[in-house]
């Protein structure tokens, strides 16, 4: 990839990352957390985005990212407090600059509305004098960012009637624009008296000289009048001065330029030759005869100095200053300009060589340092690398590579399991060293493949922080106060099963503001606070990762919900139920306790579409509720999804797997229990409701005849639809952990069949398809279930 | 030998963009994330020239400066720091830490380069 391309590949990747950080310091903002690192790293992130956006000349993005940034900065420097109103807009804020972003990479257009609509509320948060003073106005909103180009825009009036127009002599002008000092000007003079703060920045006057030797020829000469006696040298100070004489044909600006670095830490003066020596110019005498250079050198010559004893004094054996170079001169020395970036040491002229020299003793004294700032530093340096904000060090990997180790680590599993159960079988001794050594590559190998999943780990952090906004929006709309508080956000659950976490977690937390939570008139009635309090918790429970939403709010109302199931169909006017089954009604397909179905929770679907994606999952979700008090919504989800808990069965001498997230309960049936209908198809009654019975062996394809039903076992499993049946098969074996192997990737899809996997044995077992298999059984008999039940 | 830059910015697309425009220039390069760790890196390795930003976590820019200028073994590193034309008082206070020269960001590469010719031999 062009390199270029790929650093732009970097930079959106790396935007990304600091769209979520400035997010979550948002996110901290809004709750208050006014400290200032936590401004700081939002102001950092906006900042590194507005830089890496400079880099590649995105303007829009630039704009926008510039005036949040200096709101941001505002704050940083306290003169923006934060308030609730000011968390709400740079919360806004940050979703357009992320559109800007999205924009930018994708090459497409932003709304142009929003963001000016943005910028507006973001400069309304300024004071307006302020926001004048910060070009923050909306008429040159994107001056500030013009000005990071170094451009300014130059107004050109081409309707100018040329007769109002003074007449121009266009060569002229042009000659004098591309040549403003004409060569027959008088040479430059340029006096340079660096100060000790020059030295102490690390600026040498020898490379500020070869600055000046690229503009062209230039006539050095030194005054080192300045210098004191050796006993009196201090080797902090500066005493050099040097004159050079320049070739005419440049620009002041030119010549300043090359001392950019430096302008403020020496004495400086650039006059053309002939002219007086500004105010601010060095108190060297620059005859009138502009023979500055002769006169300056007549003053070095009167100084005292034994330059040779003095380098030799203070140059330390290893400057690279050649020892043997000749001794200053007192003619002034010539240098061609240089051609390349380094002028050629064998020629090195006597400025470069007292510089040389001046940086030496500069080095020397560093021998003796002070001390009491390095141990600041040192302190400072190992408090904050012990502070918890100390960063991990972090490789990035493709998703690929992992998922091919854990794959084979999957492989791993599998061969140990079959190595076991052979020596196993093969009667060995649990004493014997095989077994023993089995035992250890066992744990080994359980201890590689928990490792390996924990690479594809991640906290629900990523998912948990995106809900405060979703909150407040929520209670903002249903006019309703609400108090998030979350718990176990670096709870660490499988990357995939993160990222199907977001869509339940939105629904069940809009379920409990919207309808679990009472109005603030109503709770304070009730005796609560206004405030209701939502929580979401992430914790680990049995191998399974539990997200819980819970609210202080009404709690189930039982009667109605019951009385809406029976409206509705769903139950029998009489039917018995418990408390718990009641408030489980609600996961039924097509419930709907809202009177309108509300834009916040309903979107047109209730609690059932929320418990299938969370069993696509391999999850099952749980509601305890108590009138008055509030509800909890439980979801439990496995770790991953490379790994499934099934209960391995047995049908027509084939094994297979059961994923045990399908399954209800297990029963033996009784013959007077099951009835067919149409001659073949046949319900089982269980505990006054009747369901499907599926002969698995025959389902699918494994035999014709049909198990006598008391002699097998009833599973009772439900589908991600709601819908329930009872698999019949002829034993349960037993209930493991399987490692998923893909069906399709391997062979072909299998109408009832999910995946597969391979047993301890080595025999390959198929996973049913609970879904397939019971939505099957009620195409073939439609409706059978309510029928039996009215 | 090519002298040695070390580069401290914590976006890592600066450290790229200021890598590939280096390494043309026949550099070698050396990177850290944040002041401590360029202090750090510059105290293990050394370096012919740094090359600093300003707004950083852990450590900034100016705390890089005072923290080099500070150190006797290499309080004579030329340090650059990276500034937009905007942030004049950022620029000033640099300086005043120590800074020996800036770079105005965005850079191309020939002012990159400029700018280290002008403070390193």
């Amino acid at each position: 990839m062009d390199p270029f391309e790929s650093i732009k590949a970097t930079f959106f990747q790396e935007c990304e990352e600091l769209l979520t950080d400035m997010e979550s310091g948002l996110l901290a903002m809004e709750q208050g957390d006014d400290d200032s690192e936590t401004i700081n790293a939002v102001f950092r992130a906006v900042h590194s985005v507005k830089g890496g956006a400079g880099a590649f000349g995105l303007e829009e993005l630039i704009r926008f990212a510039h005036v949040f940034e200096t709101v941001l900065d505002e704050m940083r420097s306290g003169r923006l407090h934060l308030t609730d109103e000011v968390a709400k807009v740079l919360l806004r804020a940050s979703d357009v600059l992320a559109d800007h972003v999205a924009a930018a990479r994708s090459g497409g257009g932003v709304d142009e509305g929003r963001t000016v609509g943005m910028i507006a509320d973001l400069q309304a948060l300024i004071d307006q004098d302020r926001a004048a003073e910060l070009g923050l106005h909306d008429d040159n909103a994107s001056a500030p960012a013009d000005e990071d180009f170094g451009f300014v825009p130059i107004v050109l009036s081409l309707d100018e009637p040329a007769s109002d127009a003074p007449e121009v002599d266009v060569a002229a002008l042009m000659a004098a624009a591309s040549d403003p000092e004409p060569a027959t000007n008088p040479t430059w003079v340029v006096t340079f008296r660096p100060k000790a703060d020059m030295y102490a920045k690390a600026n040498e006057a020898a490379l500020v000289l070869r600055e000046l030797s690229r503009l062209g020829e230039i006539e050095v000469s030194l005054d080192a009048s300045a210098v004191p006696p050796l006993d009196q040298l201090s080797a902090e100070q500066a005493y050099l001065c040097w004159t050079i004489r320049l070739a005419g044909d440049r620009s002041e600006a030119d010549i300043r330029e090359a001392f950019e670095f430096v302008e403020d830490d020496c004495e400086l003066s650039v006059v053309r030759d002939g002219e007086a020596a500004d105010a601010s110019a060095p108190d060297l005498a620059i005859d009138d005869d502009s023979d500055a250079s002769a006169s300056a050198v007549e003053a070095a010559a009167a100084a005292p100095l034994d330059l040779d004893a003095l380098l030799a004094r203070v140059q330390p054996p290893s400057e690279a200053a050649p020892a043997d170079a000749a001794p200053p001169s007192p003619e002034p020395a010539k240098t061609a300009p240089a051609e390349t970036n380094a002028p050629d040491p064998a020629k090195l002229d006597v400025a470069g060589l007292i510089a040389l020299a001046e940086k030496a003793s500069q080095d020397h004294a560093q021998a003796a340092p002070p001390a009491a700032p390095k141990v600041d530093v040192k302190t400072e340096a190992r408090a904050s690398a012990g502070a918890p904000t100390a960063a991990t060090p972090t490789i990035r990997v493709d998703l690929d590579r992992v998922d091919r180790l854990i794959n084979a680590v999957g492989e791993l599993v599998i061969q140990q399991a079959m190595l076991s159960q052979r020596v196993f079988e093969s009667g060995l001794a649990r004493s014997s060293d095989v077994a023993l050594g089995l035992e250890d590559l066992e744990l080994l190998t359980r201890e590689i493949q928990d490792s390996v999943m924990a690479i594809r780990a991640q906290p629900v952090k990523s998912v948990f922080q995106r809900m405060p906004r979703l909150v407040r929006e929520v209670a903002d709309l249903v006019g309703k106060k609400v108090r998030l508080v979350m718990d176990g956000e670096n709870t660490e659950v499988d990357k995939t099963v993160i990222e199907r976490l977001s869509d339940p977690i939105t629904h069940m937390l809009r379920n409990a503001i919207d309808h679990g939570l009472e109005t603030p008139e109503e709770r304070e009635a009730g005796g609560k606070g206004v405030e209701g309090t939502v929580r979401l918790a992430a914790l680990h429970r049995g191998g399974r990762i539990v997200i819980e939403v819970q609210d202080d709010g009404r709690g189930i109302n039982r009667p109605r919900v019951r009385g809406i199931a029976v409206t509705k169909g769903l139950i029998a006017e009489d039917a018995v139920l418990s408390d718990d089954e009641i408030d489980n009604l609600i996961f039924l397909p097509g419930f709907s306790t809202a009177d309108v179905v509300s834009d916040i929770s309903g979107r047109g679907v209730g609690m059932d579409v929320v418990k299938r994606s969370i069993q696509a999952l391999g999850g099952r979700i749980s509601i305890t509720s108590e009138p008055g008090k509030g509800s909890k919504f439980s979801m439990s989800l496995p770790l991953t999804l490379a790994v499934l808990d099934g209960m391995v069965v047995s049908a027509a001498d084939q094994t297979l797997v059961a994923p045990l997230s399908n399954i209800v309960e297990s029963l033996t049936p009784r013959a007077e229990d099951v009835h067919l209908i149409g001659g073949r198809d046949a319900v089982i009654c269980i505990r006054d409701t009747f369901v499907p019975l599926i002969d698995v062996g025959v389902a699918l394809g494994f035999r014709d005849t049909p198990l006598p039903p008391a002699s097998g076992v009833a599973v009772l499993v439900e589908s991600e639809g709601g819908g329930k049946a009872a698999l019949l098969v002829e034993a349960i074996q037993g209930q493991r952990q399987v490692v998923i192997k893909s069906l399709e990737a391997n062979y072909q899809h299998i109408h009832g069949v999910a995946a597969a996997t391979i047993l301890g044995d080595g025999r390959v077992a198929l996973i049913l398809d609970v879904d397939a298999l019971v939505t099957t059984s009620r195409r073939k008999a439609p409706r059978i279930e309510k029928r039996m039940a009215g | 030998m090519n002298k040695t830059v070390l580069t401290i910015d914590d976006s890592r697309t600066m450290r790229e963009m200021l890598n590939m425009a280096l390494v043309q220039a026949g550099y070698r390069v050396i990177q850290a994330v944040d002041g401590i760790e360029g202090l750090e890196v510059l105290r293990a390795e050394g370096a012919d020239v740094v090359i600093t930003d300003i707004n950083m976590p852990r450590m900034d820019g100016f705390g890089v400066i005072e923290g080099v200028r500070a150190d006797p073994a290499h309080r004579a590193t030329p340090i650059l720091v990276l500034t937009t034309e905007s942030d004049a008082t950022k620029k000033e206070r640099a300086r005043a830490a120590g800074a020996t020269g800036w770079i105005v960001k965005p850079f191309n590469p020939t002012k990159l380069v400029d700018a280290i010719r002008r403070v390193a031999a």
